[in-house]
């Protein structure tokens, strides 16, 4: 194990040992936290019950598709984009300016639009994340080396084999950062949009438990959706370095 | 012998600029490459070799002449049998230095068992078999260009171009790669053109130099080395050699005080 790892390990377990201590002892009273031995045994009572399968399975299919959704459209509207000097002297200051838009504003008209239902916060999780990956397909196609396009015109590559062949490995590692943010996007999006006004999903019991005075759900949910997102992005960084090592880097 | 293999009929380059007066950076450049010539190209920094190259090659357009191989006018893509070696680092980063070497035989539907004996072959005359699994970000510049003219090389081109190929590698490297050079050559009956910004390789390895002046880029004068055939590096040793070498300096000192000139003054403004 690396030095950096272990010391990240020590810190972290001391933050969670010193917040078990301090629940355990008083100084944080219970209306304020639950220790977190207790979120674990909360959390797993509440799956062992499958009370919120339901939801877990609709905040998690809503985050599947405004992520799906974003990453093919940011692709797409990417390399479009790309392929066009014209609109992208256009498009450019407005992508540089999207993340200053607070996209929830529009929560309210895309319920009245779509309806009280998951596609309004679907919505938003795709607009979250949409941005990102359209920046970085440009920044990865950008980035593509002249002189490797030039050898693809040695080797007599066409439009589809020097796309498949050369620029998409090439842009790679940029479309990978994309991915990561779209999936953090989605996430913050649909979750959030739960809360402020949903029917349903984790975001929506996590603000039921809140009014409800409930800890126990409440801090066990919060867990639960910290647990995954942790998942989702340990996994993704295992995958990059699958892939860094592919390329002979560490 | 004396078949003509590349003619180039007043080419010249000139590179619109945006908010700038346009750039002649070549010609007008007349040249004809004889079948089965290595003939080798210096020239201060910034004449225009590279610019040449990629208008011999078809990867541009010219503004003005034009280029035909085998007869064939090109303009804008790059004609079959012929094989480039770019002046900068072109190794494709995901693949290992074998799959990088065996790329174009691949994409030409060579047969897997023929693939890995030409790889086997590229890697062991480039000094390359202990790396054969290895990735470009894990070699040096010189092994990284030298898997880039492997690459070219087991495509068995009918016209090579090598732009500064070794311009990343020791001097006991860069004799050692340009004898094998020539017996490639030899071997193959290649038509060679060498961008070199090294006077002693130009003098060493080629039938022909020729010496461009500072940007725009035209030939001040070709040179003839009249070596035999069969030469190899030892001829570094020869008076001839030393005669071939001294002739071109005396042609290049003027054009390259010129070019610096040119960037000093580029660099002011
Ligand atoms: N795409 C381009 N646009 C504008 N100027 C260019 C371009 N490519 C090359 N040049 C200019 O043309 C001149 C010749 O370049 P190049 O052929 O690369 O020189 P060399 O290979 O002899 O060093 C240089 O001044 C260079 O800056
Ligand atoms: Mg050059």
């Amino acid at each position: 194990m690396k030095p950096a790892t272990r010391l990240r390990i020590v810190v972290l377990v001391a933050a969670v040992a010193a917040v078990e201590l301090s629940c355990r002892s008083g100084v944080i009273g219970a209306f304020t936290m639950i220790a977190p031995s207790q979120m674990v045994v909360s959390l797993w009572e509440l799956l062992a019950s499958g009370r919120l399968h339901n939801d877990i399975a609709r905040t998690l299919t809503a985050v599947c598709i405004a992520f799906g959704g974003a990453v093919t459209v940011g692709a797409l509207s990417g390399a479009v984009i790309h392929a066009l000097p014209r609109l992208r002297r256009t498009a450019d200051p407005l992508l540089a300016a999207y993340y200053s838009v607070p996209v929830f504003v529009f929560y309210p008209m895309f319920i009245v639009m779509l309806g009280l239902n998951d596609r309004p916060k679907i919505m938003i999780g795709f607009l979250y994340a949409v941005a990102a990956m359209t920046i970085n397909t440009l920044n990865g196609l950008d980035r593509v080396s002249p002189v490797l396009l030039k050898t693809a015109r040695m080797f007599r590559m066409g439009w589809a084999s020097t796309t498949l062949s050369v620029v998409l490995p090439s842009a790679a590692p940029y479309l990978f950062t994309g991915v990561k943010l779209a999936i953090a996007y989605s996430f913050i999006g649909v979750v959030g949009s739960e809360f402020i006004l949903s029917t349903g999903g984790l975001g929506y019991q996590i603000g039921f438990a809140y009014h409800d005075f409930n800890n126990k759900t409440m801090y066990a949910l919060i867990l639960f959706i910290l647990g995954v997102v942790l998942i989702v992005n340990m996994s993704l960084h295992a995958w990059e370095k699958v892939l860094m090592a592919r390329r002979g880097l560490q | 012998m004396s078949e003509a293999h590349v003619v180039l009929d007043g080419v010249t380059r000139v590179f619109a600029r945006a908010a700038q007066e346009p750039l002649h950076a070549l010609g007008p450049i007349d040249l004809t490459l004889k079948r089965g010539e290595f003939f080798a190209v210096v020239g201060p920094s910034g004449c225009g070799k590279s610019t040449l190259l990629d208008a011999i090659a078809g990867l541009s357009v010219v503004t003005d002449g034009v280029v035909r191989i085998d007869g064939q006018a090109v303009a804008g893509s790059v004609p079959p049998g012929v094989g480039v070696v770019f002046q900068d680092d072109a190794s494709f980063p995901w693949l290992t230095v074998e799959d990088n070497i065996a790329f174009g035989l691949r994409r030409q539907g060579v047969d897997g068992a023929e693939v890995a004996r030409r790889v086997a072959d590229a890697l062991s005359l480039m000094g390359l078999t202990d790396f054969a699994r290895a990735y470009p970000a894990q070699l040096s510049g010189g092994m990284r260009q030298r898997v880039c003219i492997a690459r070219t090389l087991v495509l068995q081109p009918r016209l090579i171009l090598l732009d500064e190929p070794f311009g990343a590698l020791d001097q006991q490297t860069r004799l050692l790669m340009g004898d094998e050079l020539l017996n490639l050559w030899r071997k193959t009956g290649a038509t060679i053109l060498l961008i070199t910004h090294a006077l002693d390789e130009a003098a060493m390895l080629s039938d022909r130099v020729g010496v461009m002046s500072a940007r725009p880029g035209r030939f001040l004068e070709i040179v003839e080395t009249r070596w035999p055939r069969d030469r190899d590096s030892t001829i570094v040793s020869s008076p001839e050699f030393g005669a071939a070498a001294s002739r071109l300096w005396t042609l290049l000192r003027a054009e390259s005080l010129k070019a610096m000139q040119h960037q000093a003054r580029a660099q002011t403004v």
